[in-house]
C-alpha cells in the first residue's frame, strides 16, 4: 500500500513542482518595496501540518505561533508575519516548498524543516539561497556534516540519545542482559548500533525488523527475545512497530522493559501496544517536559491553543525566538540573520543555546529526559545525567 | 546463520510459523476461489480482509470492549469470538459483494479485456484502503485482548498458546467445511461447473452471475474470519497492512496451485513456516527475501504450484 501511495504522492509532487516553478517566474518582480524600514518581514514554519506524521508538526507550529504573537504584541509598530509551509513530512514535496519560501523575499528565516528526511531534500536549496533555518526536531546526526552554512538545530542529535538510553538501562533498570532490535532505518539502526557500542557485552542478542508498516507479525523476534532471557529491550525505530512488538512480547509472557527513543515517544505507541503492555516502557527524548521548561511558556501556550504543549513545542518556540531576536536587533536581511544566529547565545525554555561550527546545539547544552508510560500516559521520569 | 536459535527452539518456530500461515491460507482461499471461477486475480481481496479486521474491532468496541479490555471466562470469550467473527464475516462479504457488483460485473457485461479487470481491482483496492486510512487518520487502532495468550500445553518442547490453538483450529475447521461445501453441496457443484466451462454451465441451467456472487461472498467470509483472527493475534490494526498480507496470501495461493482449495492451505502453511524459519536463521530482515526465493525455485520445478491448478477439473 505504501508503495502505491508513494507513487501517487510522487505524481502530485511533480505537478506541484511544475506549478511552483510557474509561479516562481512571476513572483520575482512582484515583491513590494515596503521592506525599506525592516518591517513587514516574515518567518516561515516548514513541517508536516497534515498527513500521517502531522502531530509533531502541529505541536511545533503552535510553538512558533506563540513566539510570533508575543513578539508582535511587544513590537506592534513593526510586526512579523508567520508563513506556515505544510510539507506533509514528505521529502518529495520539500524542494518545491523550499523554493516557494526562497522566492518570497520577505521570508528571512525558517523554523524547520521538522524531519530529517525532508531536511535532506530541502536544506541544500536553503544553503544556496543563504536562507537561515533552525530545526526544532530533525535529529539525524549527518545533517550537520553537509557543510550547509544555514543549518542550525536547537535539539540534541541522535548520537546524544543513544548514550542516554544506555545510561538509563545500566543505572536505572540495572539490566545485565539487553536485547537490541532495530528497524533498519537510518534513524533506528543508528540508535541500535550506538547502544550496542556503549553496552558491549551486556547485549545478549539483536535482531532487525522491517519498518514503515511493512511487518506486523514479530513472532520470530519475540521467540528470540524470550530465549535470550533479556531483562531490557532497546528498540530503535518508530511508534507503529514498537507498539506491535511490545504487545506481542507481553502476550508471549516477556516482561522485560522496553526502552526506545523519541521516535516512539508518542501516544500512538500506547494505542498500538495497549496500556497494560505499554506500562513501564521507557522513552527518551532530547526534549524537556512542559512542566520543566520554566517561565510562563506552559501557561501562555495553553492560553493560546487550549492544549498542553506537546513534544517539540518548546524547541520550536525557542527556534522562533532566536530568529525574532535577530530581527529585533535589526538583522532584517537573510545574510545578516544567518550571521546573527551563528553567533547567538542565550537561554531558551528548552535549553541554553549556543551552536557549534556545524550548526549543532553545543553538546554541553543538550538535555535528555527519560519518560515512562504510566496508566496509559507518557509522563516524565527523570533527566538523564551526562556520562 | 544462527542454527542455534532455530534448533534450540524448533518447535516454537514451527508453531508460530503455522499460525501465521493459517491466516495466509484463509485469505488465500478468496484469491483461489475467484481465480478458479473467473480466471481473475481479485486484487481488492486484501481490502476485503481489512474491512473484516476493522469491523471486528469496531464491533467489539460497540459491545464495550476497548483496546485495554481483557475478556475472561470461557463462555464470554467464545461469545465475543463468535460475535466478532460474525461481524467481520458480514463486513468482508459485504465489501466483496460491493466490489463484485461495482468493479467487475459491469465490465463482465461489456466483455472488457482482462487488463481492465486488473486495473479496476487495483483501483478498488487503493480506494478502500485510503478510505480506511482517512477515517482512522492513518493511526494504528488497538484491539482488545479477547483471548489471553496463556500456554495450554507443550508438544515436542514447544509451548502451544490459546491464541495459536484458536487460529490453527478455526482455520483447519473452516477449510474442511469449505472443502465439503464445494464438493458435496448443490451450490458447490454449480461453482465447479462454472469453473470448468461458464457457457456450458449456463446451458445446463446454472445462474452464472449468482454463482460468481456466491464465490465472492464465500471468499469474503473466509477473509473476514481471517481478519478477526489477525486482530486477536497481532493486537493492533493499521489501514495499510492489507497490501502486504494480501500479496503474501496471493503468493500462498500460487505456491499451492492457484484455483486449488487444498493448495491454498498447503501454500499458506508452507509460506508461514519458511518465513519463520528464515527469520530464525538469518534474522527477521531476511524473511521476505528467503520466502520469495523459495517461491521462485518451487515454481521453476512445479510451474502450476505444489498441488496443481484445479477447482473444477480434478474432482469434477
Amino acid at each position: 500500500m505504501r508503495q502505491k501511495l508513494v507513487r501517487l504522492v510522487g505524481g502530485v509532487a511533480i505537478a506541484a513542482l511544475a506549478l511552483g516553478g510557474a509561479t516562481a517566474c512571476k513572483s520575482d518582480s512582484g515583491s513590494d518595496g515596503a521592506s525599506g524600514d525592516g518591517c513587514g518581514k516574515k518567518i516561515a514554519f516548514f513541517g508536516a501540518l497534515t498527513g500521517p506524521a502531522s502531530a509533531l508538526g502541529i505541536n511545533e507550529n503552535h510553538g512558533v505561533e506563540l513566539a510570533v504573537e508575543q513578539y508582535n504584541k511587544d513590537n506592534a509598530d513593526c510586526k512579523v508575519t508567520l508563513v506556515p509551509l505544510d510539507s506533509q513530512g514528505n521529502p518529495d514535496q520539500a524542494p518545491g516548498l523550499a523554493q516557494q519560501a526562497i522566492d518570497d523575499e520577505q521570508i528571512i528565516g525558517i523554523v524547520g524543516p521538522a524531519f530529517s528526511g525532508e531536511s535532506e531534500a530541502a536544506n541544500p536549496f536553503f544553503a544556496e539561497a543563504g536562507l537561515v533555518h533552525v530545526t526544532a526536531s530533525a535529529t539525524n546526526p549527518t545533517l550537520a556534516d553537509q557543510g550547509w552554512k544555514t543549518f542550525f538545530r536547537v535539539v540534541g542529535n541522535d548520537f546524544t540519545q543513544a548514550p542516554a538510553a544506555a545510561w538509563y538501562i545500566e543505572n536505572e533498570l540495572k539490566a545485565e542482559k539487553v536485547y537490541v532490535i532495530d528497524d533498519q532505518s537510518a534513524y533506528g539502526a543508528g540508535l541500535g548500533d550506538e547502544i550496542k557500542k556503549v553496552l558491549g557485552a551486556k547485549v545478549v542478542g539483536s535482531d532487525k525488523v522491517q519498518g514503515e508498516g511493512k511487518q506486523n507479525d514479530f513472532s520470530a523476534t519475540v521467540t528470540k527475545v524470550k530465549s535470550s532471557g533479556a531483562t531490557a529491550i532497546f528498540y530503535g525505530g518508530y511508534y507503529q512497530e514498537a507498539g506491535l512488538i511490545r504487545k506481542q512480547l507481553t502476550a508471549a509472557g516477556v516482561t522485560a522493559t522496553l526502552v526506545a527513543a523519541d521516535g516512539v515517544n508518542d501516544a500512538s505507541y500506547i494505542e498500538g501496544a495497549g496500556a497494560a503492555a505499554a506500562e513501564g516502557s521507557i522513552l527518551t527524548c532530547p526534549c524537556m517536559p512542559a512542566s520543566e521548561t520554566g517561565g510562563t511558556f506552559e501557561e501562555d501556550y495553553k492560553a493560546m491553543h487550549g492544549t498542553d504543549p506537546g513534544t517539540y513545542s518548546d524547541t520550536a518556540f525557542d527556534a522562533a525566538n532566536i530568529l525574532l531576536a535577530g530581527i529585533k536587533a535589526g538583522n532584517t536581511d537573510r545574510a545578516k540573520l544567518v550571521e546573527f544566529v551563528r553567533g547567538y547565545t542565550g537561554q531558551g525554555v528548552a535549553a541554553n543555546h549556543k551552536f557549534t561550527e556545524t550548526g549543532d546545539l553545543d553538546p554541553a547544552s543538550v538535555r535528555i529526559w527519560a519518560y515512562v508510560v504510566k496508566d496509559g500516559k507518557i509522563v516524565p521520569a527523570r533527566e538523564i545525567p551526562k556520562s | 546463520m544462527d542454527f542455534n536459535a532455530l534448533f534450540s527452539d524448533f518447535g516454537g518456530y514451527t508453531i508460530t510459523g503455522l499460525t501465521v500461515g493459517a491466516i495466509y491460507a484463509l485469505v488465500a482461499l478468496g484469491y483461489t476461489l475467484v481465480y478458479g471461477v473467473l480466471r481473475l486475480i481479485n486484487f481488492a481481496h486484501s481490502e476485503v480482509f481489512i474491512a473484516g479486521a476493522f469491523a471486528a474491532i469496531w464491533g467489539w468496541s460497540a459491545l464495550g470492549l476497548d483496546r485495554d479490555s481483557v475478556v475472561s471466562g470461557f463462555g464470554s470469550i467464545m461469545l465475543y469470538l463468535l460475535v466478532g467473527a460474525l461481524i467481520a464475516a458480514v463486513a468482508s462479504a459485504g465489501t466483496a459483494t460491493v466490489v463484485e457488483q461495482v468493479a467487475y460485473r459491469p465490465l463482465r457485461k461489456r466483455n472488457a479485456p482482462p487488463l481492465a479487470f486488473l486495473i479496476t481491482a487495483i483501483g478498488a483496492s487503493i480506494a478502500i484502503a485510503e478510505a480506511f486510512g482517512i477515517y482512522t487518520r492513518r493511526l494504528p487502532v488497538g484491539a482488545p485482548t479477547v483471548v489471553k495468550n496463556d500456554v495450554l500445553f507443550t508438544i515436542f518442547g514447544a509451548e502451544v498458546t490459546a491464541v495459536q490453538l484458536l487460529i490453527l483450529g478455526s482455520a483447519l475447521g473452516m477449510m474442511v467445511a469449505l472443502d465439503l461445501f464445494i464438493n458435496r453441496s448443490r451450490i458447490g457443484r454449480g461453482i465447479r461447473a462454472v469453473a470448468q466451462d461458464q457457457n456450458t454451465a449456463a446451458l445446463m441451467g446454472i445462474n452464472k452471475d449468482r454463482i460468481i456472487l456466491v464465490v465472492f461472498i464465500i471468499g469474503g467470509v473466509m477473509a473476514g474470519v481471517a481478519g478477526m483472527l489477525y486482530d486477536v493475534r497481532i493486537g493492533a490494526l493499521t489501514y495499510s497492512v492489507g497490501f502486504l498480507l494480501g500479496l503474501k496470501a496471493f503468493t500462498a495461493a500460487v505456491l499451492g496451485g492457484i484455483g486449488n482449495l487444498r493448495g491454498a492451505l498447503v501454500g499458506g502453511l508452507l509460506l508461514g513456516l519458511v518465513e519463520n524459519y528464515a527469520s530464525a536463521l538469518f534474522g527477521a530482515n531476511w524473511k521476505d527475501l528467503v520466502a520469495f526465493v523459495v517461491l521462485v525455485v518451487l515454481l521453476m520445478f512445479r510451474p502450476t504450484g505444489l498441488l496443481g491448478e484445479s477447482l473444477g477439473r480434478a474432482r469434477a
